[in-house]
This record gives structure tokens, sequence and C-alpha cells, in this order.
């Protein structure tokens, strides 16, 4: 008996010359990148596409943010300056935050849980109605620029259908100017980019619930499952968990990403900067003012936050189900 | 147990209430009118007569419908400084070649990625998934700089080629392989003398259909309406839905002809996923994200 393990043992060295053990650490790993060097061939056109135009201008912004580069002189290294700058010098730049996050904390949850919560109620229609109705909820996000009709029905003039509506019913005196009014300006934009937010993650819900067997569901009931919420609770959301991990990475990209709806419904700037967010103040200092060394501060500080976020959230949906 | 069971039509529904089920229906109902009516709103505003489109109280049905803002918005056209057909030609050009791009450097990368075993792999997708946690502005500045050491400002490289290496296309091919193409198919390949890359182009590819035509749907939707690039700055170059929203910028006197823009420019991508739903809706089955 222990004469054949040891047999096999003084045979497999001689098929391969060379086992794990006897290597070093570097050494394996060189070996192994010489054996499969067909799968560095085929991820280099991609991860050098990549890396020129991602990773690279990532780190590069990091490096710049403590730097007062502003693409014409040499730059000088200026060490925490900038964050310096940008937060005790820079009013405009608190009120970005504070918009971002606001925009960020209300939009963020509330377009995941509507994609979720959507997508479970209509998981159990036909597939035929389900398909129109996953069409009439996801049209608007594909939509090119579409969210423009928000500016339409909600124009400054009595021409807008809204306005013209509570003028002719005699609610307002004065058209309200919505869109270029402090007062209306941010949540309008918050309802238009929810409008817009059933997106990617709105279908992977979809497809992750469709994925789920029947036979969980017959087995949750006969071990005691008495509704419908607590069989979201104990058997969809922890059987749909990778779904929901990627569905909240895209909201909160989305989420912190916001600008672009409200650069074209509200103008550059928005009334009284009323809507200034992070994106905005990038896009001044880095796109108009070619201010690149404090530009990065703040590209590398919105950064920050969303991956910051990311962590935060994957560490609470590990805890669905439990 | 006596308790008799719910059915809808013939079959037989689980922990399903029926006050539950009416209030998700009004819920339902609610959200798909705010989803909807907007998106009727420019519908029915594209084919509204002028007088229509300036009453007061405004009317969100139409009486007279007319295609005349479609043809105003092509006369409008037919004025611009460039010929039309030349932003139609950019915007084109500019999707195809990029779409191509990343369908070809995506599926080889996902393919190594998915199927092959190389150190650095697991970091190098690592990499790849915190790239989709923020946004494209984060680099946008930056991207700028190396633009213009490339020497690519103002040329169409500078929107084609970053579009090659797009992320959430690698991503979900990436996925979809691992769990469409079974190991074991790969590994009878192998041992009949395939190469890697016959492996993947003859016996992968062909297996993950849905996954290559959401790649392109995403891809293309994406270059299809983009805007105003910072990096261009030529008009000759510059794209369709750039174009018509300078011609739609016209303030009141073109809200017939930009609504019908709008229309025009929404319904390629929306025509396209009533196309692809289902294909769409099996790729994202595999789109979940493991720890």
């Amino acid at each position: 008996m222990s004469n054949s393990t040891e047999s096999a043992a003084v045979e497999a060295p001689a098929k391969k010359p060379v086992s794990r053990k006897d290597m070093t650490r570097l050494q394996w790993t060189l070996k192994e990148m010489k054996t499969n060097k067909v799968g560095y061939f085929m991820v280099a056109p991609f991860m050098i596409v990549f890396l020129a135009f991602t990773v690279v201008p990532v780190v590069l912004s990091i490096v710049l943010s403590f730097t007062d580069f502003n693409m014409l002189q040499f730059p000088n290294f200026v060490f925490l300056d900038n964050y310096i700058r940008l937060f005790l010098d820079d009013d405009l730049f608190i009120t970005a935050i504070t918009n971002t996050l606001i925009f960020a904390v209300i939009t963020g949850p509330t377009s995941y849980f509507l994609s979720l919560f959507i997508a479970w109620f209509i998981n159990e229609l036909s597939p035929k109605i389900r398909a129109l109705v996953t069409l009439v909820f996801y049209a608007p996000s594909i939509g090119g620029n579409v969210y423009l009709v928000w500016g339409t029905l909600f124009s400054s003039d009595s021409y807008g259908w809204v306005n013209g509506w509570l003028l002719n019913w005699g609610l307002i005196d004065e058209p309200i100017l919505w869109f270029y009014d402090a007062d209306y300006a941010m949540p309008l934009c918050i309802v238009v980019a929810l409008w817009t937010s059933l997106g990617t993650a709105f279908l992977s819900f979809i497809a992750g619930l469709q994925g789920i067997s029947k036979s969980y569901y017959e087995a949750a009931a006969v071990d005691g499952i008495r509704n419908r919420w607590q069989e979201l609770w104990y058997v969809t959301l922890p059987v749909m968990k990778p779904q929901l991990m990627f569905g909240a990475v895209l909201a909160i990209t989305g989420s912190f990403g916001f600008g672009g709806i409200v650069t074209a419904l509200c103008g550059f700037p928005s009334v009284d900067y009323c809507c200034w967010t992070i994106v905005h103040h990038l896009e001044d200092y880095g796109g108009q003012r070619w201010e690149v060394g404090y530009s990065s501060t703040i590209a590398v500080l919105l950064f920050a936050m969303e991956i910051g976020a990311n962590m935060l959230v994957q560490k609470l949906l590990s805890k669905v189900g439990q | 147990m006596a308790k008799k069971l719910r059915t809808r039509g013939h079959k037989v529904v689980l922990n399903r209430s029926r006050g539950g089920d009416a209030g998700i229906t009004v819920f339902l109902v609610i959200m798909g009118v705010f989803m909807f009516l907007p998106m009727l709103y420019v519908l029915l505003q594209s084919v509204k007569p002028l007088d229509e489109l300036w009453m007061y109280p405004p009317r969100f049905y139409v009486i007279n419908p007319t295609l005349s803002n479609f043809s105003d918005l092509f006369s409008l056209m037919s004025d611009s400084w460039v010929p039309f057909s030349r932003y139609i030609f950019n915007t084109v050009f500019i999707s195809v070649a990029g779409t191509f791009g990343n369908l070809v450097f995506a599926s080889l990368a996902a393919y190594a990625l998915a199927k092959l075993h190389f150190p650095g792999r697991d970091f190098m997708f690592n990499i790849v998934v915190r790239s989709l946690m923020f946004t494209s502005t984060v680099t946008s500045v930056c991207v700028f700089i190396i633009m213009s050491w490339l020497g690519w400002i103002d040329t169409y490289l500078a929107v084609i080629v970053p579009s090659f290496g797009y992320t959430l296309g690698l991503y979900l091919m990436k996925q979809f392989m691992e769990t469409n193409v079974a190991d074991e198919i790969l590994e009878s390949a192998r041992l009949d003398g395939a190469s890697e890359l016959y492996a993947f182009w003859a016996i992968a590819m062909p297996m993950v259909k849905p996954a290559w035509l959401t790649l392109i749907i995403y891809c293309f939707q994406g270059l299809w309406n983009s805007g105003s690039s910072i990096y261009i700055y030529s008009e000759q170059l510059k794209s369709l839905n750039y174009a018509i929203s300078q011609i739609t910028a016209g303030g009141i006197a073109r809200a017939g002809a930009s609504a019908a823009a709008t229309v025009i420019m929404m319904a390629v991508p929306i025509l396209v996923f009533v196309v692809s739903q289902s294909n769409i809706i099996e790729t994202m089955g595999s789109s979940g994200m493991k720890d």
C-alpha cells in the first residue's frame, strides 16, 4: 500500500519535471506565465486601451492633484494646497459637494428600489405583457435626450403645459420659472433623474428574478413562509444577491455622476448655483479654466466618494436575508 | 391546513394575497403612467400643427395631426453649414467602428478572463469591475491630456479608440461565458489539437450570441447618443446628435421640429431594444457580481 503511493510520488515528477513545491513563488509564476502566454495575448488589446484611457488617467489625476499643472507651465509640486483650497477656500465646492450628496442619497436608493420592486412586481405577469411593461419602464433611459421633454412640460412661460394649466385653473397668477427657479429646480431634476433611472440594473433584476427556480418558492411555502414579503426577504433576495450587487454598482455610479441632465435643463450654471454638483465644478475648472491640478483634486475626491459609497453598500448588501 | 389554495387562471399561487395583488397593480399603473406620459407627450408634440403647439390653455392630445414638423426638420437640416449627410456619416462611422472594435477586443479579453488561467487574471478582472464604480467624468481631464500627447485631438480616433476599452461590455461577456460555455467542451477541443484562438472563435463565440448582441447594442447606443465631445472641435467631424441639438436650440419657433428630432433620435435605440429584448434579458441573467 505504502509502496504504491511512493512509486506514484516518484513517477509524478518524472512526467512533470518540476512540481510547484520545488520552485520559489516567483519561478512558479514565471513558468505559469510562459505556459499560458496566449491568455496575455488575448487580453492585451483590450487591456492596453483600458490602461491608456481609464487606469492611467486615474493615476495621473492622483499625481496631478498634488501639483499646480495648468497645461502651459511645467507642474510644481504643491503638496496638499489644492485639497486645502478646496475645503477652506472654495465656497462653491461646498455647495457642489452638498448638492451631489443630496442627489446621490435621494436618487441612488430610490432608483435602486424602484428598479427592484418594479422588476419584482412585473415578474409574475405573462411573458408578453411583461415584455411590454418592461419596454414602457425602460424606454426613458435609452431614449437619447428625450428627457428634454420635461423642459417643455415645465417650460417657464405660459405655453408650458404645467404652467398653462395652473394659470387656467387660477392656482397661480404668473408662470412659475420651474427649472430656472432655485426652489423648484432641484426637486424637478431629481424627478427627471428618477424618470431616466430604470436602466441596466432594472434589466439585470428582471433577469435575476426570472432565473429563480419555482421549486425554491414551493419549498419555502412548505417551510412556513406565509406571505410575499417573507418570500422576498428569505428566498428571492438571497438567491439574486449577485444581481443586487451589480445593480448597486450601477445605481451609485449613476447617482454620483449626475450633472448632464441639470446642464441640459437648467443651464450652466444653474440659477444661483442651486443645482451645482461636483461634476459641474469639475467641468468648470477642468474643461473651461484648464486648472488641471485643481480639477484633478476634484476628480480624486469624486472618485474616492464613489468607491467609498460602493464599498459601504456592498457591505450592507452582504447582510441581505440574514 | 385545510386552507384553500388561491389560483390565477389554472395555476396555483402560493403566498399571494388578493389585497397585495390589488395594491401592486395600482402602484404599477401609477408608475407606468408617470413613465409613459412624457414619452407620449413628445410623440404628440411632434405631430401637432403650429396653431395647436401654441394653444392656450395647452392641450395634451392632438386634433389635426400633421407630419409638417418632420419635413420642417429636414429643410432645417439642408440649411446647415456642413452638409447634413456629413453628420450622419460621422455618427454612423464612429458607432460602427467603435462597436466593432469593442466587440473584438472585449470578446477576446472576456474569453481569456473567463476560461484561461494565468497569473494576474483575477487582478485584471477586479480592476475592470472597479472601473464600473466611477463616472467617466473623473478621468475626462486626464484623458484629454493623453489625447493631446497622442496627437488625437480633433480626429475620429479620439472618439473611436477609447470605446474599444468599454468595460461594461467586457464584464457582461465574461460573466456570460463563465456560465454558458462549459469547460469540458473547450478541454476536449484542446485535446483534439485546437488552438486557443480556434476554441475561442469556433466554439465559445457561437455559444454566446446573446452576449454579442447585448454588447453591440450597449456600445452602439452609447456612441449613437453621444453629443458634442470635448475632443472634437471641427464642425465636419461632429455627431448627428450635436447637429440636431444645434438645430433645435432655436427655442419657441422650432418646438415642433425639436420634438420631431427627439422622436427620430429615440426611435432608433427603442426599436433596437424591442427586437432584442429577450437576448438582452438572457445576457443579464449572468450579470451578477459574485463576492
